[in-house]
């Protein structure tokens, strides 16, 4: 697998504790570096305003696929069991459909229908919603991926357990081989490594 | 560093009144806990798991075989005959579905309103919910019929332009546990995604790596990872709370909506969901009692997690019986004669009046105990409640759907049910395919949500006093030993320091 040629993907670095990271996270953040990560085996509380992490806006797309998954269940139930449409002027909507309701107990098919849609619509809201995170997060965070250029340190395989990393990339404009190093050195870091990945 | 006026009280050692009692006890390490949970799944099984697993297998067996003669013969091999046309299938698919609402409620509601105990048993929790939801999806699906039939449940279009009746209930239910076992497995394997990621940094390269790579995604902790996937985790609570809320009362439409006498009841609805999230903690902890001593997780599920389910237990046991009062009472009050006598029937002179009255000794009166606290630290006497809630709660099911039907309005056909030797043998093959699903997932999955755990111990606080910094590590009681591969280099260090 191995090449001769390396890139740098830029430093691992390892720290004490959580409290540690977090007071490094705060000087990386000040330092102004934009490609830069913190890795802990759970989430740290505060650590995302100590890294000046904006806010997720995934509720936002959440909302959205809920939404979809609400009209879904409406259009689907009210095309294909009420006369809801032909009473609204839209009888070409039902025709498309080739559909009729399934009159039972002559119960009726109009307007007043509508109420007995409501389970269905809130289930498919809360199916389409569950979906959206599901997918909006991992489209959020890049990942499904086979691998990674941190996975080829040996050391960063405590992440999960009991580790707490820094990344800093060299794509970040302010990454310099030397200087981010002796600020690693500086903010308390303890086995700094440099990555290198194949290219 | 000098310890700031807030956490000066932590790090004088000794515990002052206000502080909380510890989630994970003797202070253990990050270190330790992984070890414990990822242990579990890397090592031989003990004795205990092989003693359960082989039956489950073997009654998986027999609930197939029960379901393959039900194919091959009818539904006839059922006891339903009019009038009672839905008796232990829908009891016991209303029963199985009633115990996965703990899982939700654990890991949704107790997750909005901050309960942070809930980490140590949420995982198991949510595991059994979706197992019990598969159980209780056989039941219908069998019980249509013509199995092969049961995509007509699916509003697909088809060759004879007929669409379901939106309108119906049984759909309604359809729906409901659909969305139910979809959001549930979704909201469990996205908690599950760093824990595999864990396993897969421990294994040694080969099959099991790789499959808990996949699984695990390439997961990598990174901390702009984790702020949107807590923002995902709390969406998926926040769904799953009303979601859990609706299931049970769409099941409970099932009933509510008929106009048979007993079961148009108003109350039915929250009365059914107190009653499943009753019922489905006193699973929780037939199973998480056992749990803990077989694998010695003393330290991460404590008398405090046993101390406050017995309490919901309590709680919900009591609306139960509030229900089972007022269902009662509005028999008498509303003054509709029909529903007075099915009431009259079921409880005081019907066939089949026991079963209400275990009904109501296991679900009302055998949790009354829990007010002492002895009781709810006890773990026998906490298994044992549970075991009558188990029971109880199936009686109920059975109270509510055959004693109504075996007496409905017209008296020329009562009839009393009997169950076949097919009835009992397929309920109890599911308790084996529950087991069986259960076995499975401690030998292969995290039964803890490790990195959960993690964050609510002190030394998980950015903030806290420095002797909370690094946990104990001791060692291990179950002799786990730490694979050398996990360590840098592959060499396990000469000592950790305690």
């Amino acid at each position: 697998m191995s090449t001769t040629l390396k890139r740098v993907h830029g430093y691992l670095a390892e720290f004490d504790s959580v409290k540690d990271l977090y007071h490094a996270a705060e000087q990386v953040r000040d330092q102004g570096f934009q490609r830069w990560d913190c890795h802990s085996p759970f989430p740290i509380h505060g650590l995302d305003a100590a890294m000046g992490v904006k806010r997720s806006t995934l509720p936002w797309f959440v909302f959205f696929g809920g939404m979809a998954g609400t009209s879904t269940a409406f259009i689907m139930q009210s095309l294909t069991q009420s006369t809801f449409w032909s009473d609204m002027g839209m009888g070409f909507l039902e025709k498309i459909a080739e559909t009729y309701p399934t009159v039972v107990q002559a119960k009726p098919t109009g307007f007043v229908t509508l109420p007995a849609f409501f389970p269905v619509m809130f289930e498919l809201t809360i199916l389409f919603s569950a979906f959206t995170v599901l997918f909006g997060l991992l489209a959020f965070i890049g990942l499904p991926r086979w691998n990674h250029p941190l996975f080829t340190s040996k050391r960063f395989e405590k992440f999960s357990d009991d580790g707490f990393f820094m990344s800093i990339e060299a794509r970040d404009p302010k990454f310099s081989q030397e200087g981010t190093k002796s600020l690693l050195e500086k903010i308390g870091a303890k086995n700094i490594e440099l990555v290198e990945d194949d290219i | 560093m000098a310890a700031t006026e807030s956490d000066s009280h932590q790090d004088s050692g000794a515990y002052t009144a206000l502080d909380r009692e510890p989630l994970v006890l003797n202070n253990r390490s990050f270190g330790w806990i992984t070890n414990r949970i990822c242990g579990i799944v890397e090592n031989k099984q003990p004795f205990g798991w092989w003693v359960l697993f082989i039956p489950s297998v073997i009654l998986t067996g027999i609930m197939a075989f029960c379901f393959v003669y039900l194919i091959a013969t009818g539904v006839g091999v059922w006891g339903q005959k009019q009038p009672v046309d839905w008796a232990w299938d829908i009891t016991n698919f209303v029963f199985w579905i009633g115990i996965g609402h703990a899982g939700t409620l654990i890991s949704a509601i107790l997750f909005l309103t901050r309960q942070r105990w809930r980490t140590s048993v949420n995982r198991a929790a949510e595991a059994m919910t979706i197992f019990a939801v598969m159980c209780a999806g056989l039941f219908p699906a069998f019980h249509v019929g013509r199995v092969w039939m049961v995509w007509f449940l699916a509003p697909i279009p088809n060759a004879n332009a007929i669409w379901q009746n939106f309108k119906s209930p049984l759909l309604w239910d359809v729906f409901a546990v659909s969305t139910y076992f979809t959001v549930s497995a979704i909201f469990w394997y996205l908690g599950l995604v760093p824990d595999l990621a864990t396993l897969r940094d421990r294994c040694k390269p080969g099959i099991r790596k790789m499959m808990y790579g996949i699984f695990s995604l390439g997961w990598r902790g990174a901390n702009r990872h984790w702020s949107h996937y807590e923002t995902a985790y709390m969406l998926l609570a926040a769904l799953s709370t009303p979601l859990v809320l609706s299931v049970h009362s769409v099941v409970s439409f099932d009933f509510a909506t008929s106009v048979v006498p007993g079961w148009h009841a108003t109350i039915f609805p929250p009365y059914f969901v107190a009653g499943a999230i009753f019922g489905g903690f006193a699973m929780v902890l037939t199973l998480m009692i056992p749990v803990r001593s077989i694998y010695g997780l003393h330290d991460l599920i404590t008398p405090k997690h046993i101390d406050n389910m017995a309490k919901i237990i309590l709680l919900t046991g009591t609306i139960v019986g509030y229900a089972y009062s007022m269902e009662f009472f509005m028999a008498y009050y509303g003054a509709n004669p029909f529903e007075l006598q099915t009431f009259k029937l079921r409880g005081l002179y019907g066939p089949s009046t026991w079963y209400y009255y275990a009904m109501f000794a296991c679900n009302v009166f055998a949790p009354q105990i829990f007010w002492i606290k002895k009781m709810r630290t006890n773990l026998i006497a906490v298994m044992i409640v549970c075991m009558f809630v188990n029971a109880g709660m199936w009686y109920e099911r059975y109270v509510i759907i055959v004693t109504t039907l075996e007496r409905h309005l017209t008296p020329g056909s009562w009839r009393v049910f009997h169950a076949t030797w097919v009835d009992i043998t397929t309920f109890i093959g599911t308790f084996g395919f529950f087991m069986m699903n259960f076995l499975l997932f401690l030998r292969f999955l995290p039964v803890i949500a490790i990195g959960e755990v993690k964050g609510v111990t002190p030394a998980a606080d950015p903030h806290a006093g420095e002797s909370h910094e690094h946990g104990v590590q001791e060692d291990d009681a179950m002799g786990y030993e730490t694979p050398a591969s996990t360590y840098p280099g592959g060499v396990k260090p000469a000592a950790t320091a305690a």
